[in-house]
């Protein structure tokens, strides 16, 4: 049995509100990419599917149509591999066309397996490597403070991802430079590639890790679109520091079959029928009396 | 050379505001000017080389070019897949200067001597790699690294080295540089190892033997015409560096030389460090010496590679 400590997930009664008919929405495009290659990290993207709606829909100041607008709010993906998440959010924001999905990871496709910048519009950073998003995310708040610019950072990180030592390296950092215009969010699904964090690299407790790094933290339920929303309304969480949001999720959330299975950390050569099942649970259910 | 360098670059954020100076832990008072003048955008950052080039890295993608100095073996070996993906990937201007190039730390053993720094970043697409013999050429370099695309690494030398640089023609990046005309033997050269081949050169002139002086400070991009142009018109070219035999600027030269046209190639060799890890302390001109590197080793090894044309 596993002996870890766990940080208990938030009071949850009853029944939080989870994603709605956008939330599926935006799955269905993440398997739409996903069925597209029939490959990728989809389990890792369907867990932030939440946080990506709540940012790209409310929080974050960005222009679809003018993607490198000074002004704008950056937000790096970290975990580079759920790309699939951020493509489908920046497909349906229209930063470019959502047939662009069907491309996915195929030769003379803009949409790799992890993000490039420099091919795609609306990526802040190409990321892949694990621990190198915070890093880039400080050099940014950096810039923006400097620069005078009301910006703010918004730096998603897998549990997993922060097993690298560089992440720690930047937190200090950014705990250093009271940097209050930097959010880091911790796609908190407790597995990684191998299996449960709890068994390849223990995190907890890793709420108190982050404050002790300087950070002003809140935990989530990150399937609670009201819940994220509320958090991302408080930001900054503290003036004169960074701010995290650890939030709890379900890898592969959305498609039960996928959920809580490591074996759907990254998965190739995926049969049609199985992607047919997994567009019938993303299926938006019959309308009343319809 | 280090001081020579930073204070280009404390001249250089005087008159351009995107310049901005991260150490990682450097000796107290470093960049003191640097700091006083432009306290904003000083950073003495933690010894934390991987979060330092993320954060350059950010800066630099919002409009900044940082100027990033510590350790050379900290730049490159430490935070290699940092500069490879961070810097080289997105193709930032960020310049990354590395104390200590080759074997400058003997004292202080393998884990600080950076004897293939110019192979492990020569290796990244996009990056650019300067390896100055002096002062006056470091203080040449600087201002051209302001609008130079892409990060760029430069190789700092000892300090104290003696100036032998020329302005003739007018320094650029990617052109070599023409330090002294001969017939037989051209010496290529990047670093110090320039004025160990004018020294060579000195011996072997005792000898009735001529040598020419090419010094590529740049060994990427090299000056491929220059390699050419040395290959048609000597019977010898000798690659000298301070840097590992795989990958530096002996390589470079050979890669260029067997994509040649050249109708005759000339007998070439490549005066490096062995594929080891040194295992002596000392002083750098010790181990230059224990290599054979020293002007003497030079010039014996340029008269035994002559030895079997000329009899």
């Amino acid at each position: 049995m596993d002996h870890h400590a766990v940080t208990p997930l938030p009071p949850t009664e009853p029944a939080p509100p989870q994603g709605n008919a956008r939330s599926r929405h935006l799955r269905r495009l993440m398997v739409r990419a996903f069925a597209a290659a029939r490959r990728g990290h989809l389990g890792s993207a369907l867990s932030m599917t939440e946080i990506l709606q709540r940012l790209y829909d409310d929080f974050l100041r960005h222009r679809p149509g003018e993607p490198l607008w000074p002004d704008r709010d950056r937000c790096i993906l970290s975990k580079g591999h759920g790309c699939l998440g951020l493509y489908a959010i920046l497909a349906d924001k229209g930063y470019f066309p959502l047939a662009d999905l069907d491309g996915f990871s195929r030769f003379d496709s803009p949409l790799g397996g992890h993000p490039e910048r420099h091919r795609i519009p609306g990526v802040e950073a190409s990321t892949g490597a694990l621990g190198h998003g915070l890093g880039i995310g400080l050099g940014m708040a950096l810039a923006a403070r400097l620069q005078k610019r009301a910006s703010r950072v918004v730096v998603i990180l897998g549990d997993g991802e922060i097993n690298e030592g560089s992440v720690w390296e930047a937190a200090l950092a950014a705990g250093k430079h009271r940097l209050d215009n930097l959010l880091a969010i911790v796609d908190y699904n407790r597995f990684q590639s191998y299996g449960a964090v709890t068994s390849v690299l223990p995190l907890e407790p890793l709420v108190d890790k982050w404050r002790a790094f300087g950070f002003a933290t809140r935990e989530v339920d990150g399937h609670d679109l009201n819940a994220i929303g509320d958090a991302l309304e408080a930001f900054p969480f503290a003036g004169g520091k960074p701010s995290l949001i650890l939030a709890h999720t379900i890898k592969g959330k959305g498609v039960p079959f996928l959920e809580n299975d490591p074996a759907w950390h990254h998965q190739s050569r995926v049969a049609d029928a199985v992607i047919d099942r997994m567009v019938a649970l993303l299926a938006d259910p019959p309308q009343a009396g319809g | 050379m280090r001081k020579t360098c930073l204070d280009a670059i404390t001249r250089l954020a005087d008159r351009d505001p995107r310049v901005v100076f991260i150490g990682s832990d450097l000796g107290s008072g470093t960049m003191e000017a640097f700091r006083q003048r432009h306290p904003e955008r000083f950073f003495m950052e933690g010894i934390s080389e991987q979060a330092v080039i993320g954060m350059a890295a950010g800066l630099a993608m919002d409009g900044f070019i940082p100027y990033v100095n510590t350790i050379a073996t900290f730049l490159s070996r430490r935070a290699l897949e940092q500069v490879c993906i961070d810097l080289c990937l997105h193709r930032l201007p960020v310049r990354l200067i590395g104390n200590g190039g080759g074997l400058v730390y003997a004292p202080q053993g393998p884990t600080h001597l950076a004897f293939e720094d110019i192979a492990l970043l020569s290796a990244l697409p996009n990056m650019t790699v300067v390896a100055p013999c002096d002062a006056d050429e470091m203080r040449r370099l600087i201002p051209e690294t302001l609008a130079w695309p892409g990060p760029l690494y430069v190789r700092l030398a000892k300090g104290g080295d003696a100036i032998i640089s020329r302005d003739d023609p007018p320094f650029a990046i990617g052109r070599a540089i023409l330090l002294a005309s001969g017939e037989e033997i051209a010496f290529l050269t990047c670093g110090i190892m320039a004025q160990r081949a004018m020294a060579a050169r000195d011996l072997l002139a005792r000898e009735g033997i001529t040598a020419s002086v090419i010094h590529l400070p740049t060994v990427k991009p090299l000056d491929r015409n220059a390699v050419i142009a040395a290959a048609g018109c000597h019977r010898l070219l000798i690659t000298l560096e301070e840097h590992s035999l795989i990958g530096g600027l002996g390589a470079a030269v050979a890669d260029i030389l067997l994509a040649s046209d050249l109708p005759r190639l000339p007998q070439v060799r490549r005066l490096a460090l062995e594929d080891a890890f040194p295992d002596h302390y000392g002083s750098q001109e010790e181990l230059l010496e224990y290599a054979g590197l020293h002007p003497e080793g030079i010039a014996t090894r340029a008269m035994a590679a002559l030895k079997p044309r000329r009899s």
